[in-house]
């Protein structure tokens, strides 16, 4: 048995890198969210952040490899599903499958995208046209807070964004009930509370990512 | 409330059914008059009625697979408006009555369609990519005679009921026709717990899945993606919960193998 | 001829340990696999055949008409299996279901087979629970029983309604298993369209691949034909659509005695008839009778109204009224034929006056709806999906229809044909059910045959004969070939003006109407007269399009409705020559004054095997005289 070339042993390995994935997305919004506290809340958070340099690093090299494992298997599979279902009906009629379902390739794909825009955006800071200037605050730390609010001022940005987190939304609202199926947990009783819990999650990052650019594009989060 | 013909009118349905003369041909979709059918005709009496015409009229007959027409055998298999059966709750294409269509309405007809299903002719497709999965493991290895008494091991109710709401599988292959990506999870899948359910399977349980997963790839099916649709063409309401379970069976035995305490290597995998 | 039984003499008990022991050879392990036998069907009795001979050892073929072995008919069958395990203490034992058996076939079976099918029915339980088949259990884990029509006892295993598909997928599994091992080769989509019969011995068979057309001999050293039963014969029946008298009759024309065929099952709970469109006969599982009550109005005016219009007292129960001691759970001819009668006196409910109720309220206000929808609700649901009402609201409306045969190809006790190396199991032969078989028995016949009857005594006829000793070069191949083709181009060539269905049909309703429930002289030779007629007319006017080298379903059935006019006829003049009552068969001239079947233990306790002697020629008859020497022959009560 093979857990990279055997279909539900790289079935697994989806719904681990996405569960670890999920993981991350969580602590992210967490983190993220402190700038509804305004500057010193996001300013502290990173700060904290950039002190545990370990812990980063880590996050790093395992979101990485999640990603890496994740896309790669994603491709295979959407490949060799398309040829073992080479046809299609005259007419298109699915009585399950959902938008999000079908999609999972392509919101996947714009999703990989949109992590490297992501990270060269602000981690990097070197997306021609929407570079990002390091500044700091009073307290000498760097001041996120001006620099996000900086970059979704701009209109592109706060859009690429946006759509990045719809993409976000219906990839996780069918991805994470999934994870429990493929990971076997489901049964007739366990399966409806997966499903719900999935939505409601992928909601949550919606809403809490969303209001972030929407917030300080309207000019509705204060200094 | 009921249900004599004189009380309904007559419908006239129009078919446009997929024809291929053989494997391999080319096919096309034909258009076809369905006359003076009653509420009570069942869908392949309906196409009955169209091949008795067509045969008259010095014309191929549809070839279409059935035969029980009481919804157990599992032979019938047309694609009905995109819906494996029909798309009827818990119903074959042979109960499928015409009583859920109205007058004037075009029905498209198609043989199921996967890779691992190639068409024999017009609605016909071959189907013994199923039969080899059950042939590498879909079994209890037990020999005829010799066995215990059949109370000798007992079954817990529930787990009695589990294995039998597995094995309701009629085997027709809705539910690789529903897959959009042509997998044979739910066939498999409803094997699989119910053999790994009840004691008497639970000993090769392990060497089973490994044995199914590997046929699957083998015999060209895809791979899951969760989208249930074959639970919902499913003709016997098989859940998907037991896709679960080949999956949990599936985890549990790769462990098993990776730590060394078993190997799933057996005269019953076909290695 | 009189021809003999084989069957062992001496005490029953230890007639089939005894008969193994002293009169049937072994085969030694390192010879099994010079042998090959060809296995046709793969229902109950063949599957399990075909998997247990090669489990021994033999090369195995196994040969369906379906596109795969777990389609055949067996799967059908729904409320269960009988075995005399007599689990729940209810006074039941092996002699009691083998008496239970003979008096339920009307005294018209041979006793030792029936012995022997009682006594390894335990086995058969076992086995399938091996398999994983999951049968019904109650809550501390033991198997349960149900009771079932022409018992007293409750011995009837069953898994759901689906006793049949459960039991059918575990021999089918059993058989995979070889298949996947190599040792059995299966032919799917595959028909076979005669015997090949070298010297006198069976020694293959002549096919067609239904898909490529292509016609082929496969040669082997015996044949084992599970090919199921002929009651397709009147067109409308609860078997598949596919099951057809071809393989038995072939086999009849190469010259094996075909025996009782007059003895047809007409089962007493089908949906009615809705229409002339209809294409078959949905069976609604025998079990129901454990809970439903069977009833027709008293009067002639209320079979128009709503059941619940029609008060209590102005309604017959008569199965309770006729048999108050069995009931509801008279065996299925008797029950059958009572419901024949109420409808012929006028008091028929439903399309054509042709259905009674069979009544579920009181089981519902006795033990509560989601009660009765555990035990029936798939059932509840197909009738539902079939007719559009609502059975636990409104009575559901049954009326017999043809079932199963209990004719069939004639065997000794070995399952061997009067034809050397052709061996007849399950339905396809004539031996344990006399002239009505009883409800969840045809399950236990079939596996009981296959796993643990047939596995002996075919080594008896191989210990004895040179494996190999046909090839497929043997003119009598090449000549089998040619006929079948011929045939086929016959079909092909004729191109008439009516369709098979329409030839189909047409014997189907003149032998349901005059040979069916009720049969008299006159009904019977107007029969006989009219066959030869549909018979020629058919060769003179059938349309078969389409060409013999591709898959063409209308000259599949084209084979199988020309076997049928002829099969008919025999069917007709057996009827004709039984001059008695019994079981399925029932003469209108014979009967007690208060309707019961009037047998002629005197002139007709024997099986009638009919020899082939040339199409249209009026088969020459055998008589096999049967013994009852364990249980006294008695008029069949079920007061």
């Amino acid at each position: 048995m093979r857990l990279l070339s055997d279909s539900i042993g790289r079935k697994v390995v989806m719904a681990i890198t996405g569960l670890l994935m999920v993981l991350f997305v969580v602590g992210h919004l967490l983190g993220n969210l402190s700038i509804f506290a305004g500057a010193d809340g996001i300013n502290t958070y990173a700060a904290k952040l950039q002190a545990l340099p370990l812990l980063v690093w880590a996050t790093r090299i395992v979101m990485g490899a999640a990603v890496l494992f994740h896309l790669v298997i994603s491709i295979q599979i959407t490949l060799e599903n398309n040829q073992a279902n080479p046809t299609a009906y005259a007419v298109d009629r699915r009585l399950r499958a959902t938008f999000a379902g079908k999609n999972m390739i392509w919101t996947g794909l714009l999703l990989g995208g949109f992590i490297l825009f992501h990270l060269f955006h602000f981690t990097v800071r070197s997306v021609p046209g929407l570079e990002i200037v390091q500044v700091h605050d009073a307290l000498g730390r760097a001041d996120v807070f001006a620099m996000v609010s900086a970059a979704f001022g701009k209109l592109v940005t706060a859009a690429v964004y946006v759509i990045a987190m719809l993409m976000l939304y219906l990839h996780l609202s069918h991805g994470i009930q999934s994870t429990f199926q493929s990971l076997g947990l489901n049964n007739s009783k366990t399966m409806p509370g997966f499903a719900k819990f999935g939505g409601v999650l992928s909601v949550i990052f919606l809403l809490g990512y969303g209001a972030i650019p929407v917030a300080i594009f309207f000019g509705l989060l204060a200094k | 409330m009921s249900a004599h013909a004189t009380e309904h009118g007559t419908m006239n349905i129009k078919l446009i059914v997929w024809r291929q003369p053989a494997r391999d041909k080319p096919g096309r979709f034909e258009t076809y008059e369905a006359k003076n059918i009653t509420p009570h005709h069942s869908f392949l009496e309906m196409l009955d009625v169209v091949n008795e015409d067509l045969i008259k009229a010095g014309k191929d007959p549809i070839a279409f697979d059935h035969d029980c027409r009481e919804g157990i055998c599992g032979m019938c298999s047309a694609v009905v408006n995109g819906v494996p059966h029909g798309g009827q709750e818990r119903t074959t294409l042979c109960q499928l009555h015409m009583r859920k269509f109205k007058d004037g309405d075009a029905i498209y007809l198609e043989p199921w369609r996967a890779r691992a299903f190639p068409i024999l002719r017009d609605l016909i497709v071959d189907r013994t990519a199923l039969d080899k999965l059950i042939q590498v493991a879909g079994f209890v290895s037990c020999h005829t005679g010799g066995v215990p008494d059949g109370n000798a091991i007992l079954v817990g109710k529930p787990e009695a009921d589990y294995a039998m709401d597995a094995a309701a599988c009629i085997g027709c292959g809705a539910c690789v026709a529903a897959c959009p990506n042509g997998a044979a999870m739910l066939f498999a899948g409803a094997k699989v717990a119910q053999l790994a359910e009840l004691p008497q399977g639970q000993v090769e349980a392990p060497q089973r899945v490994a044995a199914m997963v590997k046929a699957m790839a083998d015999q060209g099916f895809g791979n899951c993606s969760n989208h249930y649709e074959c639970e919902a063409a499913c003709p016997k309401g098989i859940e998907v919960k037991f896709i679960a379970r080949l999956n949990r069976e599936f985890t549990k035995a790769l462990c098993q193998e990776k730590i060394g305490a078993i190997s799933t290597t057996t005269a019953a995998s076909g290695d | 001829m009189i021809l003999d039984g084989k069957a062992p003499t001496g005490k029953i008990q230890d007639s089939w340990d005894k008969h193994r022991f002293d009169s049937l050879k072994l085969v030694n392990p390192a010879n099994k696999r010079k042998y090959k036998i060809l296995v046709v069907g793969t229902g109950l009795a063949g599957g399990s055949a075909a998997a247990t001979l090669a489990e021994l050892g033999y090369q195995v073929e196994a040969f369906c008409y379906q596109d795969s072995p777990r389609r055949a008919h067996s799967i059908a069958a729904q409320g269960g299996i009988n075995a005399a395990k007599a689990y729940p203490n209810d006074g039941d034992s092996i002699y009691r279901l083998f008496y239970d058996t003979i008096k339920g076939g009307d005294f018209r079976a041979r006793e030792a087979d029936v012995w022997r099918l009682s006594q390894v029915s335990n086995n058969i339980i076992d086995q399938c629970v091996a398999q994983g088949v999951p049968f019904a259990r109650d809550y501390a884990g033991y198997l349960d029983n149900r009771s079932f029509g022409g018992a007293q006892v409750s011995r009837t295993f069953y898994a759901r309604g689906q006793t049949g598909q459960q039991l059918l997928l575990g021999a089918y599994s059993a058989l995979s298993r070889q298949i996947g091992l190599g040792t059995v080769k299966m032919f799917a989509r595959t028909e076979m369209l005669d015997l090949v019969v070298v010297d006198g011995e069976a020694k293959g068979i002549t096919v067609r691949d239904l898909v490529t057309g292509e016609i082929r001999t496969h040669v082997g050293d015996a044949v084992v034909l599970a090919t199921g039963g002929y009651m397709n014969v009147f067109y409308l029946s609860t078997n598949a659509m596919g099951c057809s008298a071809t393989a038995i009759w072939k086999a009849h024309k190469k010259g094996a005695y075909l025996a009782n065929p007059c003895y047809t099952q007409i089962h007493p709970t089908c949906i009615p008839q809705a229409g002339d469109y209809q294409s078959k006969l949905t069976l609604m599982s025998e079990s129901l009778r454990n809970d439903g009550r069977i009833w027709v109005p008293k009067k002639k005016e209320d079979c128009g109204k709503l059941p619940s219009e029609i008060p209590e007292a102005d309604r017959d129960y008569y199965l309770e009224r006729k048999y108050p001691s069995y009931g509801n759970l008279a065996p299925r001819d008797i029950a059958s034929r009572a419901a024949k009668e109420q409808c012929d006196e006028g008091r028929g409910v439903g399309p054509g006056g042709r259905g009674v109720y069979l009544d579920f309220s009181d089981s519902i206000a006795r033990l509560g709806e989601s009660t009765i929808r555990e035990r029936y609700g798939n059932l509840f649901e197909m009738y539902e999906r079939i007719t559009d009402e609502n059975a636990y609201q409104r009575p559901m409306r049954i009326y017999p229809a043809p079932h199963y045969a209990m004719g069939g190809l004639w065997v000794d006790y070995n399952l061997q044909s009067n034809i050397p190396g052709l061996f007849v199991l399950g339905e396809a032969n004539f031996s344990v059910h006399g002239a009505n078989r009883l409800g969840a028995s045809a399950l236990m016949q079939g596996l009981a045959d296959g796993y643990f009857v047939i596995p002996y005594t075919i080594a008896n006829y191989l210990a004895q004969t040179k494996p190999g000793k046909v090839k497929s070069d043997h003119p009598e191949c090449t000549r089998s070939i040619a006929e079948v083709k011929a045939e086929r181009d016959r079909f092909l060539s004729v191109n008439g003006k009516r369709t098979v269905t329409e030839f189909t049909r047409e014997v189907g309703v003149l032998m349901w109407n005059n040979v069916g429930m009720a049969r008299t002289k006159q009904s019977l030779t107007e029969a006989l007269q009219k066959l030869p007629a549909i018979r020629e007319e058919f060769w003179k006017n059938v349309k078969v399009s389409g060409s013999g080298d591709e898959l063409n379903q209308q000259l599949e059935n084209a084979g199988r409705t020309a076997d049928f006019i002829e099969f008919a006829e025999l069917l007709a003049r057996d009827a004709l020559h039984r001059e008695e009552s019994c079981g399925g068969h029932f003469r209108v001239e014979h009967q007690y004054p208060d309707g019961e079947a009037m047998r002629d233990d005197a002139n007709f306790s024997y099986a009638a095997a009919w020899e082939f002697k040339g199409t249209g020629q009026a088969q020459e008859l055998h008589k096999e005289p049967l013994k009852f020497e364990n249980i006294h022959l008695a008029v069949r009560s079920y007061k």
